[in-house]
Parts: structure tokens; sequence; C-alpha cells
């Protein structure tokens, strides 16, 4: 027989009448939190026919006592071994809210799966065993909710039957757990005793506990209410994608907070670029009239063509999102390695993601001890507060000013090891004057352009490997250093060597690899001169990234000669090697290259000469401003 | 924003996460109320289309209602459908109870089409509150290399960031509706006004809940002829939605060990 539990009631479809809030039963292992679960379930009302006898007839064919979270264990690992693993989710009713109950594990070991049931949830019941009293696993827990941001939390003392129904025993971890939440600005709801196996407290007061005249566990969740979409604060439209299906180019994402409508004046930061938001567009019907509000899905388009990417946030003008390289966060810490300073992380806020590294550990401890001692990296399943330096700016708010855009999470190896909340944006701008100054050049950009007849450009040159990337960079640099000019090759195998010789080939590294490209490149275009990169460069976002930071300087010549001519030149016989299997991670054999949407040039260098190749960009480096006409007029007088 | 609403948001947020964060994704179509809604979220999503192939891995036993449908809204809506057989039923795990062999089937002709197209995400219609496992699912879902799922060790998963980096040759299950109930998907359908297959109305007393393999699901008892009779009809019942599925009653962990093995 499965042991399914079914909503017997189930949400309310139109949603109207009755409010749905999510509640996480958190709290120490053992201390009674699936119990609790299957006793709400019986005493609503909420059980399908037949399902008690069943799990008591299971019980006992198992040999075992009958135990209320049989109800909730729905692997057969948890069965067997009488413990939660993993958060569940179950759905019923009260008498004014449709309830979706979150279970989850208080096992130190599933602190994880603890996490991800609390993190959706709109309130939490902590629940601590009479007997035992505050354990470190219910310190961790309260600490989480406060981090999580679960502000609304009732606090259960179950199995007072154990206690004699003790008014004084109650008193005492009453007393104690007050002042723990209190500490972290958490301040109860309610404290209820109870006793889960036989109900006393849960739906009703009974003569054991007569001296107790607060709400019962069904009155405590009836008060507690749905989070609310956050429209009262400034606009935060956090980009997921731009979508160019058709005519139109739609910014894509949701709105986190406040709201917008056609016409706004928007702000699309770290960039800082101003537009105006054209349409709000949707499906079936569209363009769509009328205020958009947080929590919406939406997709707008602007009254200009903008570089715009995934992780750029859209704000109201005036009441932006600071931009930062740097942050301070409080975390908690799920990876086995202890995070240390000099960590290399990637992190993400919304769709924003960024390499970052741990500048500072300034605080590390375990939240489930009473002394808190301090430690100098933080530990598995404890908290701390770090700064971290961004290789890439990003927009964000202390989560004080918007608790949705104020958060962010730790990758390591593409797996989620950490979380918190962004505590100020602005730890590292003090240090900055005082330990970085910028030395201007003695120069000015117009005395080098009148010397080299061209403006500061950066020509990224991207192609499958033996596309001919190489020979066309150099022999643009020789024409343009014969016309005059001053080009410098940057050549991406080359800068491995010596600039980029601590970076792989894992996609974390070739991101490093071609953003340390485009500095440099930008800074000999701010100076005048033209840098040529050849690098495959085969990641679409890579070289979005390239075009943000040379900004106006970028001009991208997607050579695209087709594989099998590259494959059959392979110069370096790198494409023999990748074929016999001795080259991982190497572009060209399989689908990884992913070709440029709207490069400034493509070349294929199977059906032309190198001259007519470099005349093509030349002439796409005259139409697009970077050389001056004249040079070459001169050049033909002479 | 009504609870249908803030449902929508969630779904087509986390489409648009999988499309931009996963190389090659498709969506498993198998033609039921749920992923007809999933459909129409992705074409909210995406504006009109469904910009990935729809996946029907078909065991060529579902009720000719439902082929007609698939044929027909296929094309309607646009769709890169793609059709793909499973094995004969010899080539399944004999040790399973005679209905969850079957639905194992169906994992098989999965790891085929996976193997044929090399995605690394799959767009799944399961739900939470359809059976205990799924309720202890992650939206963004790793399987392993044999596209199993490892339910002991799930990564955190919260505030919508979503773990998207499968290891090489694994992929990802994407449950976009997974926090929708069975009562939500049909007020969705009223509302939206997306087609069905009639099968789920009743005829002669009896609908179906839940549409699968013709011989491993049965009709149960009801009047529900239309969408607000269905709705009326679940706010009284306490039958579960899948009571209807042989495959969840043959043993106590039929479902889970299919579920362990890459079933949806």
């Amino acid at each position: 027989m499965n042991m399914i539990v079914t909503p017997a009631s189930p949400a309310t479809p139109n949603g109207t009448t009755r409010p749905q809030v999510r509640i996480v039963i958190v709290g120490h292992v053992d201390h009674g939190k699936s119990t609790l679960v299957g006793r709400l379930l019986h005493e609503t009302g909420s059980l399908p026919d037949g399902k008690l006898e069943m799990l008591k007839a299971v019980s006992a064919r198992r040999g075992m006592p009958f135990e209320w979270s049989f109800l909730l264990d729905a692997l057969q690992t948890e069965r067997d071994q009488g413990i939660t693993i993993d958060t569940t989710q179950i759905r019923f009713r009260t008498n004014s809210r449709d309830i979706v109950l979150i279970d989850a594990p208080g096992h130190a070991e599933f602190l994880r799966n603890m996490i991800t049931g609390a993190s959706q949830a709109d309130g939490a019941v902590l629940i601590i065993d009479a007997l035992e009293g505050v354990r470190d696993q219910t310190r961790r827990h309260g600490y989480l909710l406060h981090l999580l941001g679960v502000k609304q939390v009732a606090i259960v003392v179950n199995k007072m039957d154990r206690v004699d129904f003790s008014a004084e025993r109650f008193k005492e971890i009453s007393d104690e757990i007050s002042a723990h939440l209190n500490g972290l600005g958490v301040k109860p709801t309610a404290v209820i005793p109870i006793s889960a196996r036989d109900g006393d407290g849960v739906a009703m007061r009974t003569d054991r506990i007569s001296w107790y005249k607060g709400p019962t566990v069904v009155e405590a969740l009836d008060a507690l209410e749905p989070a609310r979409p956050l429209e009262a604060l400034a606009l935060r439209l956090p980009v997921q994608a731009i979508y160019k299906f058709d005519d139109r180019r739609i910014v894509a994402g949701r709105i986190e907070s406040g709201s917008l409508i056609a016409g706004d004046e928007i702000v699309i930061m770290p960039a800082g670029k101003i537009a105006k938001i054209k349409t709000v567009e949707s499906w079936p019907a569209t363009p769509v009239a009328g205020r958009q509000g947080a929590g919406r899905s939406v997709g707008i388009t602007l009254d200009r063509e903008l570089f715009i990417e995934r992780g750029d946030i859209v704000a109201h003008a005036g009441s932006a999102p600071r931009e930062t390289r740097r942050l301070r966060a409080r975390i908690f810490w799920l990876h086995d390695k202890p995070l240390a300073k000099g960590d290399q992380l990637l992190v993400r806020c919304g769709p924003k993601e960024s390499r970052a590294t741990v500048v500072a550990i300034e605080k590390a401890v375990d939240p489930g001890e009473l002394s808190s001692t301090e430690n100098k990296a933080i530990g598995r399943n404890h908290v701390g507060e770090i700064d971290i330096s961004l290789s890439n700016p990003i927009a964000t708010d202390p989560y004080t000013e918007n608790p949705r855009t104020g958060r962010l999470v730790i990758e390591v190896s593409g797996r989620i090891a950490g979380g918190g909340l962004v505590l100020s944006v602005d730890a590292g701008q003090r240090a900055v004057p005082v330990d970085i100054v910028p030395v201007e050049s003695a120069l000015r950009p117009d005395e080098r352009s009148a010397r080299y007849q061209h403006n500061g450009a950066v020509v990224w040159l991207t192609g499958l490997p033996a596309s001919g990337k190489s020979t066309l960079a150099k022999a643009l640099e020789r024409r343009l250093f014969t016309n005059g000019g001053s080009p410098i090759l940057l050549d991406g195998d080359t800068l491995r060597a010596g600039l980029n010789s601590d970076l792989g080939f894992s996609t974390a590294d070739r991101s490093e690899n071609i953003r340390r490209l485009a500095e440099v490149a930008t800074h000999l275009a701010r100076n005048g001169h033209i840098a040529i990169v050849a690098a495959v460069s085969p990641a679409r976002e890579d070289r979005a990234t390239a075009r943000r930071i040379a900004d106006t300087a970028f001009r991208e010549i997607h050579v695209a000669t087709p594989a099998e001519v590259c494959e059959d030149r392979d110069p370096k016989g790198h494409y023999k090697k990748a074929r016999a299997g001795a080259l991982a991670s190497f572009t060209g054999i399989g689908n990884d290259y992913e070709a440029p949407q709207a490069a400034e040039l493509v070349i294929d260098t199977s059906t032309r000469t190198v001259a007519e190749a470099a005349d093509e960009i030349e002439q796409m480096l005259k139409n697009t401003g970077v050389l001056f006409d004249e040079v070459v007029d001169l050049a033909a007088n002479i | 924003m009504d609870h249908l609403d803030q449902l929508e948001a969630q779904s087509i947020y986390i489409f648009r996460e999988a499309f931009a964060r996963l190389k090659k994704i498709a969506l498993l179509w198998s033609l039921g109320k749920d992923s007809n809604v999933m459909i129409w979220l992705a074409r909210k999503a995406f504006f009109g289309r469904v910009p990935f192939p729809a996946l029907h891995v078909d065991t060529g036993k579902k009720f000719p209602e439902m082929y007609r449908f698939r044929d027909h809204y296929g094309k309607e809506w646009d769709l890169d459908l793609r059709v793909e057989p499973c094995p004969p039923i010899d080539a399944v795990d004999p040790t399973l109870p005679p209905a969850a062999r079957s639905a194992a089937r169906k994992t098989e002709g999965l790891k085929m089409a996976l193997g044929k197209f090399g995605f690394d995400g799959l767009i799944a219609g399961i739900r939470r509150d359809e059976e205990a496992t799924r309720a202890k699912e992650r939206v963004f879902s790793p399987r392993g290399l044999e596209g199993n799922w490892d339910v002991r060790d799930q990564p955190p998963e919260f505030w919508d960031h979503f773990n998207a980096s499968p290891p090489q040759g694994a992929h990802l299950r994407i449950h976009p509706i997974l926090h929708w109930t069975e009562a939500d998907i049909w007020a969705y359908t009223k509302r939206e006004n997306i087609p069905i297959i009639p099968l789920y109305l009743a005829k002669d007393g009896k609908r179906y809940r839940s549409l699968g393999d013709q011989d491993i699901t049965n009709p149960v008892a009801s009047t529900a002829s239309n969408i607000d009779e269905i709705l009326i009809e679940l706010e009284q019942t306490k039958v579960p939605e899948r009571a209807g599925r042989a495959l969840d009653h043959e043993t106590e962990d039929a479902f889970e060990r299919l579920r362990v093995a890459g079933y949806l």
C-alpha cells in the first residue's frame, strides 16, 4: 500500500476568499515536528477516508507502535529509520486559512533541506521538547529563520505529558527561547504548551493545561499572515533575459518590488543607462495597459536600443540600486569545506552572477552554541559576516531597504553552498580612494588620434580554432601599422602564457580569461590604440561581458569559417588530439561554440583571400568611425 | 494579484530561468491537463511561442482521444513536437510489479530520448500535492548519469535560486508547476480557456482524474461534466487524485522505486 497523503481539502480555486499561508515546522530532531503535523491533519479533518486505519494496520504489520510521523515520511528510508530526511509539503484548512505545511528535518545532517523548506514559508512553528528543552538545533533553526527573513514565529512546547503538564517547566523554556529570539530581533507570536501525541493544545485547550490562557496551535496558525508583495518599495526588475523572437526586443523578468507602467523613465543598472518603457508585452493579448506590480513576471520594450544583459536591474531614475564591486553580507554556510579569507566563489544576486573573492571574515560562529566562540573560517552549518569583492560590478540594495534584492547565494563548483543577506554595499568604497589612485595619462585622446588617424578600438575576432583569426589579426595589424596607425595584437594563447597562466579551461576560468583580455584591450583602446583580440571566446555571455567593458569601442568580427574547413586546416594539431580524446574541453568538436548574433562583421575565410578579408575589416572600421577616411586618401596620393 | 496570478508568475519565472541557464532543454508533453497548462505557461513566458521541443515519450498505449489531441494541438500551437517510442516490455526490470513495470517502460523510453538528443534539462509537469515523494522534489532537480534521482542528497534550493549545473552527461528535471494543486490546474484551465481531453469529463457516471496508459489507468465515479463541477467535486472529495493509477498501489514503495530510477 502506498502512503499517499492527499490534500483532502484542496486549495481555494479562485484564491479570493481564503488567504493561503505557508508555514514551516522546525526544531531539534525528535522534538515532534512530524507528529504535530500528523496530529494537525487529524484534528482539522484533513486525512483521507480510511487513512488512519490504514496507517495503524501498516504499523502493526511492521511491528512498530503507531506514529503520526508515518503520515509524512514518504521515503522508504525515512520510515525505516524513523527520521525525516527531506522537506515535505502538505495542505490542509483551518477555519480561515488554506495552509501549506512544510515539514522540515531536524537532524543537523539535513540542514540544507530545512533551509530549502523554511525559505518558502510565510511563518514558522518552532517546536521544543518539554523534557529536553532548548537544544542546539533549536537555536540554529531560530537563527536561520531570522536569516531567511521569516519574521512570524510561533513557539510550541511539545511533550508536556512527559513533564506532567508543569506550568513551571513551560515558563522556564518559554523564557529561555524568547530571550534567544529577542536577541535576534524575532518576537514570537505565541508560546503554546502541547502534547502532539494526545492532542492537548493542538486544537483544544484541555483540562491538563487549564493554566494556559493563550491560543491553540490551530488558532496561532490562523493568526499568521501571508507574505505580501513589496509594491510600496522602489521598482526593482532584475532582467532574466532579452528575447528577440520576432521584431520586438523584449526585456523579460519578474518585478521583485515596486511597480511600472508604459511611459516610465527608467535606468538600467549597473551601467546607469537611461530609457523609457515603450510597451509592456504579454500573451495572448498584447500590449497590456495598466500598472504592473511586484510579483508579476513581465516583458517590456524600450524606446531605444540599449545594450542590456541578464542580471541588470531596471529601476526608476532617482531610486536606483547602488552599483558596487564590494559588499558585506551575513551568511549561512552549508559546504563541507569551511569558508575562509581568500576563497574564490560565484555569487548570485537574483539573475546576476559574478565571480568573487572573500576579502575578510568579520565574524564566524556556530549559531547552535550558547557561547559564541569566534572562528577564523565559517564552518559547515555555521554563520558569519564576510566582505566580498566582485569581479563584475553589480547593482544591489542592503536587505534592510529591500528584502528581495538584498540577498545573495554563493555557489561552489556549480552547487549552492550558502546564502545570506546584504548588510551594506559600501564596505569597500571607503577603502578605494586610499588604496587605489588611478593615474591619468598626460596625453589627451585627440592628440593620439591626430597622430594615428584613428580612434581607439577593440577589434574582437571570435571563431572556431583554426578559422583564421590569428592570420587575419596579423594581416590587419600590418596594414594598420603601414598606414601610420597603432595596432596592438592580443592573442588569447599568447596571454595564457603569462597574464592568464593561472587560468585553466573550466567555464569560470574561460570567462575570467575573456574578462582580462577585454580589460587590457579596453585600456589600450582608451589610450588611442587599436587592440586586435584573437580569441575563440565561444561563450556568448563572455563576449557580452567584453562588449560591456569596452562599450562603444567594441567591434566584433565573427570569423565564420565552416567547421569542416577548420578541422581540415588544424595547424596546431588540436582537432586531431581532441578527436583522439587527448584534449579535454576543446572548442570545435561538439556544439559548444555559440556564434554571435549581431557581430559588426562576419567573414568566411574559406571563400576569400586574407587581403580581401582585411579589406572588409578596414571598410567596417571606416564605416563605424574607427578609421578616418583621409588616411587612405593621403596614402594613395603620396 | 490573485492566487492564480501568483502561481502563473512563479511558473513563468522558472521557465525563463531554465531557458537562460541550460543549453538544450525540452518539455515533456504527456498530453494530460498538467502538461497542457505547462505549455500554456511556456507560451506566456516566451510571448506566444515555445522555444524548445515538446517531447512525447509514447508508450503506444494512450487513449485514442489523447493521440488526436496531440496531433491537433501540436500543429495549432506550432510546437516542435518530437514523438519518441518506448522499448518493448521485456527490456524493463522484471522484479517490478506489473503496472509499475509498465510505467517503467516510459522511463526507459525517456532515457533513450535523452541519449538521442542530449538534452541537459527536461521540463516536467509534476506537482507536490499529487504524491508523497513528489512533495519532496526540488524545482530544479538533478539526475545522475543514469537518469536516477538521489533523494538523500538533494541540493539546497532557496529564494528562487536554482542549481542549474548538471554534471557532464547528466541532466536536470525542471518542475515549473510543482507548487500548483489539482484544483489550481482546473481553475487556471477554465480561466485561460485551455483545451482539454474530454476523458476528464464525466460520461455514464465516470471520469478520469488522471490520464496515463489505457491499461493501467481507471476512471473514478463522478458526475462532473464540466470544469466548474470538477472544482466542486474536488472541494468535497477525500479520494486521492492518483487513485485510478494502478502503479501507485501495488506495493508500499513501488512509486518511490520508480522515481529513484528516473520516472517522473
